[in-house]
């Protein structure tokens, strides 16, 4: 195992404690114009079957060209996880039959992945942390998209996303609770977001894992495993474990043995079930792809890429730690999103870089949840929230309003010069008409179904 | 290494292909035919050499990130046997 020792998390049984034990498979969607070998767009939505070239929808003779951004974004992310870059990889085709897979195979990696092992820091809400193994990273093509609704007895195919590239990012199975994996896909997504690679949109799809998990009593030898496919959003990937290590661990003691097999979790009923039709499937019958050479580069195509790379989530906390005095929770919590970063330095500069921060968590986030707003829809900048006239005094005091109710926290206080005021009431006002759910900001994750 | 024709079935299942019986066994000789021959290039020494690639001495080609392909969907659908506003209709499937 390649996890630090830390506490075991274990799970009560009625006769023993047990350990549960998940890696995952992220699909992480790449962010560029185009597809990974064709010209069409990668845009969202899109009339059915538009994004599409012939490429895509596998008509005879067409021939894949690789798209250099994809590569070049693979790297970059490559290098964000601390990862070994692999100057040569090799497409290989894995072969099934699905109606939105036009090929009759996926291009992806099997052998020789372009991104070898490297390794995410996971911070977690107590301020520990943990090391987390990465397997892989590999390029590959996504499929279309089935609907199965619109019809009582065909299924509707669009291909718009078919070939879209993604990358697959494996992880060593070194996570312990379902609190370690969802903040495992969380900093992971930080770091994604960071390097510009894949924006992390659970809702659209555009960030998808599926779960791995087994469980043991402390001390054996890894349990049999089952693969949940698809869960997409960060609350669904601890229910899913959950619900599923619990699930095993009842087998288990009833003296049952698991079937390696790939799950479906319904978050309506909150189980998961087996997938039986994936089953046949499993025979993929890889091999490297005729109309592809393996994928070279040099050296120095890596150290441009190297060159580019922006402050990472993790020297960007210990920044916030060293230069600022920010306790690591306070520096977590603002470096999650590179727009928060940013917004937060700009307030701190010429003030108190603690009472800035006190007052970003304390005050100005839960205004943006009041009036469900993202940062960059905040009604006042941060020069005007620098500009706010309370001295850097209150807003440090502003930690004891903690307790209060959000709603007098958020009546009173709030003096931002510039008209900044009158910002927010309008924003305020504009809110209340279009009424709709609220987001809370921060506290908890991304991506929620 | 030689198939039988349980194989033989399944690697038909696999690639969709239409198998009747009185065939089987016919493939089977033909499958492991190749596979013999196959098994006769093992016998070959190639420690230390490279897998082809290509015989042509050619890197891989990379194209830009332009979008430049696309927005023909009657031209994708044109070959269907059945579509309906935009999309593919396939027989159901569903999980």
């Amino acid at each position: 195992m390649n996890a630090p020792v830390r506490n075991p998390k274990l799970l009560k049984g009625d006769k023993h404690d047990w350990q549960v034990v998940i890696g995952m498979e992220i699909h992480a969607q790449v962010t560029s114009n185009a597809k990974l070998f064709s010209g069409a767009s990668t845009e969202f939505g899109g009339e059915p079957n538009s994004h599409v070239s012939l490429v895509d929808a596998a008509m005879p003779g067409m021939l894949p060209v690789i798209n250099k951004k994809c590569v070049e974004q693979a790297v970059k992310t490559g290098l964000g996880l601390k990862a070994k870059i692999n100057k040569k990889s090799v497409f290989d085709r894995k072969n099934y039959f699905y109606p939105d897979l036009p090929q009759g195979y996926q291009i992806s990696q099997f052998k020789h992945p372009v991104v070898g092992e490297g390794i995410v820091t996971v911070d977690m809400q107590d301020g520990s942390s943990f090391e987390v193994g990465i397997e892989r990273l590999h390029l590959e093509q996504d499929a279309g998209k089935s609907l199965h609704d619109q019809h009582p007895s065909m299924s509707y195919v669009d291909l718009n996303r078919s070939g879209v590239a993604l990358m697959e990012i494996v992880s060593k199975p070194d996570l312990r609770s379902a609190e370690e994996a969802k903040a495992y896909v969380t900093k992971l997504r930080t770091i994604l977001r960071y390097l510009g690679t894949c924006d992390g949109d659970m809702e659209k799809g555009n960030l998808r894992a599926d779960v791995n998990v087994s469980v043991r009593k402390p001390g054996d030898p890894l349990g049999t495993r089952c693969e949940i496919k698809n869960v997409n959003s960060i609350r669904f990937i601890g229910q899913a474990i959950e619900v599923e290590a619990r699930r095993q661990i009842d087998i288990l003691e009833d003296g049952g043995k698991i079937d390696q097999e790939t799950r479906l979790f319904d978050a309506a009923k909150g189980e998961t079930r087996s997938m039986r039709s994936k089953e046949e499937a499993h025979d993929y019958r890889y091999f490297p792809d005729p109309d592809l050479l393996p994928l070279e580069f040099d050296d120095a195509f890596i150290a441009k890429l190297k060159a580019d790379l922006p402050e990472l989530p993790d020297e960007k906390k210990a920044r916030f730690v060293k230069d600022f005095g920010l306790s690591p929770y306070d520096a977590g919590v603002l470096i999650a999103e590179r727009e928060t970063a940013a917004f937060f330095e700009e307030v701190a500069s010429g003030r108190d870089p603690k009472a800035a921060a006190n007052f970003m968590i304390n005050e100005f986030f839960g205004r943006l949840n009041k009036e469900d707003k993202t940062i960059e829809q905040s009604p006042i900048s941060a020069e005007q929230a620098r500009h706010d006239r309370r001295s850097d005094r209150r807003w440090h005091d502003l930690r004891q309003d903690r307790q209060r109710p959000l709603r007098n926290r958020l009546g009173r206080g709030w003096r931002p010069a510039r008209g900044g005021r009158e910002a927010w009431h309008e924003a305020g006002d504009r809110h209340r008409r279009h009424r709709k759910g609220r987001r809370r900001y921060h506290r908890e994750e991304p991506g929620q179904g | 290494m030689s198939v039988d024709a349980a194989t033989v079935r399944r690697i038909a299942h696999l690639a969709r292909i239409a198998v009747a019986d009185h065939e089987i066994e016919h493939l089977r000789g033909e499958i492991n035919n190749m596979l013999a021959f196959v098994e006769q290039l093992n016998e070959v020494n190639v420690d230390g050499v490279e897998p082809t690639a290509s015989v042509e001495d050619m890197k891989l080609k990379m194209r830009d990130d332009v979008v430049s392909d696309g927005n023909y969907a009657k031209r994708v659908l044109a070959n269907a046997p059945a579509t309906d506003d935009g999309f593919f209709q396939v027989p159901k499937v569903v999980e």
